[in-house]
């Protein structure tokens, strides 16, 4: 892999001279270290917002939905727009380790187990709010297609909501086998230069006795492929389905045919600003620039640029829809989301998502991991906004002005989100604890690019 | 089962592959080679074909792919046929969302066991062999020492290919 791109052209994906063992060593330290004190405040932090979360989850469940503010007309609030938020937010791992990979985009060796625990996580975070939003979350088996003593009874497979169910299940399932298949050969370097027992025993069992043979790197190869390849509809299937959650129903807002490629896009937006959050700190953290080089978080801030601009020509061509359909009805939504009582919501998301990426095009602030750290917490906020505006704005004043209300969400409702961060950074972090944070064995296939070997081949010896 | 094996250990990828071609081309016994990350170009080096694993892939995807729209026929027409919003019992564009859900994990979940199974990956398998340092630093190139095994030949060999250290080796 290597050597058979080797050019001048070409930038080094690793910016610091490094052997083979150097490299093992520098990504498996964290998992011998005992965690300094950033990492225990974080930790602090990060499990304290999850038990506030954990005790708002109690309250509902043991007093029921009126701990909300939802209300008749606004059944969507908080609960469904986290839901969408966190979903988006794993979409990046997805494209990074299956996309980019298809793509034979190398520089993706370096970022893309963090960016595939971050999948896993957003998808598990977000698979807890439609199951809270149920209201009788230990009925949720009912919406799975299981022998009942009901008929059997089946659910409605013509329904988006079912649809979801599927697709977020789905995607778990493979997100997370993909990231273990991934993670084999790099478990067994844990095994093998484990000192202690524990350590020694689980990575043991874990590698499932991966010798490094080259007859199953053969095959490891084919599957990994083929499960990027399975990867790639898959992540744009998931949220184009929960795009259809809105689109299939009849409210002005929710009723458009844009839904699946906008909400891809705006999937694919925040999920880099998310990673590029989490990379910032890591590479800080740890030392890790030459490993995370500036290249890397240039390259997310193109992609960044690029979906960002495919969600501003979603809103454009959202209004455009709004005013050529000449329907009255849509016409009034849209303008109450520019001018109506949540307008504030509205201009928040276009400024953090339309105008502040546009300060990527500057060189000098794509290459700035502080600027990019601020601008990538600034477009998570416009995210989360952008799904609060399609969900309130929509609901808030429906078809029947005489149910017209305002949705304020209930303080629960606000430990509820603090504690979904809580959750996905306390796994983050213990994940970053356990398990290499990089990929090893691609990273050492990358380590030769560009670079000119110390010892020159003798063709002719090589050649007994 | 048990092997004997002679190992040679090399510290560059291109190194290991001079090697590997180099051993089959004098006609050795190549039993396996070990390295820390996917070295390209080994397979012809090696003479493997390639994996079979795609078509268990499709396989597994047509399943998933049948499965799903024979359920999804079944539930709807057959067993419990029931009139949502007048809509045709059989309403197979409404149907397609699972139907490739369904096929994907499948698919995905066949290959990866199809793989787990083939290279016999499993927790607490007995006493692999794993040449020293070959998840870490080095290559190896293990060829099978059996019968009339020419020993000085192969050192040689793998010496000039630029090989670090030789021995033998029992596998099981």
């Amino acid at each position: 892999m290597s050597h058979a791109h080797r050019s001048s052209l070409r930038p080094p994906l690793v910016t610091a001279e490094r052997t083979l063992a150097e490299i093992t060593e520098e990504i498996c330290a964290p998992l011998d270290r005992r965690p300094g004190l950033a990492w225990w405040s974080a930790f602090v932090v990060a499990f304290s917002a999850f038990m506030l979360g954990a005790y708002c989850i109690y309250l509902l469940l043991s007093k029921g939905v009126g701990v909300w503010g939802l209300n008749k007309t606004v059944g969507w609030g908080f609960d469904i727009t986290n839901f969408v938020f966190w979903i988006g937010i794993g979409h990046a791992g997805t494209l990074i380790s299956a996309i980019l990979f298809l793509f034979r985009q190398k520089w993706r060796t370096a970022v893309n187990r963090a960016a595939e625990a971050m999948t896993i996580f957003a998808v598990c975070t977000a698979g807890l709010f439609p199951i809270l939003h149920m209201g009788r979350p230990w009925l949720a088996f009912w919406a799975l297609p299981y022998p009942n003593t009901r008929g059997s009874l089946w659910v409605n497979f013509r329904s988006p909501l079912l649809w979801d169910v599927f697709a977020i299940s789905t995607y778990l399932i493979i997100s997370a086998v993909f990231w273990y298949i991934g993670l084999l050969p790099d478990l067994a370097t844990a095994r093998d230069r484990a000192t202690n027992r524990v350590q020694r025993g689980v990575y043991g069992v874990l590698a499932l006795g991966w010798n490094g043979s080259h007859r199953t790197w053969s095959r490891y190869e084919t599957v990994y492929m083929l499960l990027a390849a399975l990867a790639t509809p898959l992540v744009l299937s998931v949220h184009s389905i929960v795009s259809m959650d809105f689109a299939t129903a009849v409210l002005p807002g929710w009723h458009a045919t844009i839904f699946p490629p906008y909400f891809v896009a705006g999937a694919v937006f925040s999920g880099f600003a998310m990673v590029l959050t989490l990379m910032i700190i890591v590479r800080r953290v740890l030392a890790w620039e030459h490993l995370i080089t500036i290249k890397h978080l240039e390259n997310m801030a193109k992609i960044i640029i690029v979906t960002g601009g495919i969600v501003g020509v979603a809103y454009a061509t959202e209004f455009f829809t709004a005013w050529y359909s000449g329907n009255p009805n849509e016409r009034f939504a849209f303008m109450n989301r520019i001018g109506g009582p949540y307008a504030w919501s509205y201009w928040t998301m276009v400024s953090c998502n339309v105008l502040a990426p546009q300060l990527m095009w500057f060189k000098r602030l794509r290459t700035s991991p502080v600027a990019l750290f601020a601008l990538s917490l600034v477009i998570n906020v416009g995210m989360w906004f952008e799904r609060f505006v399609i969900i309130v704005t929509s609901l808030h004043r429906d078809l029947i002005p005489s149910s017209w209300v305002m949705y304020h969400p209930s303080w629960v409702e606000i430990g509820t989100l603090l504690g979904s961060f809580g959750m996905f950074f306390t796994f983050f972090l213990l994940f970053t604890r356990v398990l290499p944070m990089v990929s090893i064995g691609e990273v050492k296939g990358v380590l030769g690019e560009s670079r000119v070997r110390l010892r020159p081949v003798e063709p002719e010896r090589a050649v007994a | 089962m048990s092997a004997r094996l002679f190992v040679a250990w090399f510290e560059e990828e291109d190194d290991i592959r001079a090697a590997t071609t180099a051993a089959r081309e004098a006609g050795f016994n190549i039993y396996d080679i070990y390295t820390p990350y996917a070295v390209h170009g080994l397979d012809e080096a090696m003479g493997l074909r390639p994996s079979r694993l795609t078509a268990v892939c499709l396989g597994f995807a047509l399943v998933g792919l049948g499965f799903a729209l024979g359920f999804q026929y079944w539930a709807s027409v057959v067993s419990w046929p029931l009139n949502v919003g007048g809509k045709p019992l059989n309403s197979l564009p409404a149907f397609i969302p699972v139907t490739f859900e369904l096929t994907v994990l499948l698919a995905g979940l066949g290959t990866v066991a199809a793989l787990l199974v083939r290279a016999g990956l499993y927790p607490r398998r007995p006493q692999r062999f794993v040449p020293e340092r070959v998840t870490n630093d080095r290559f190896a190139l293990a060829l099978a020492a059996d019968g009339r095994f020419d020993e000085t030949g192969a050192r040689g060999l793998c010496r000039r290919a630029g090989a670090v250290e030789t021995a033998f080796a029992e596998a099981c």
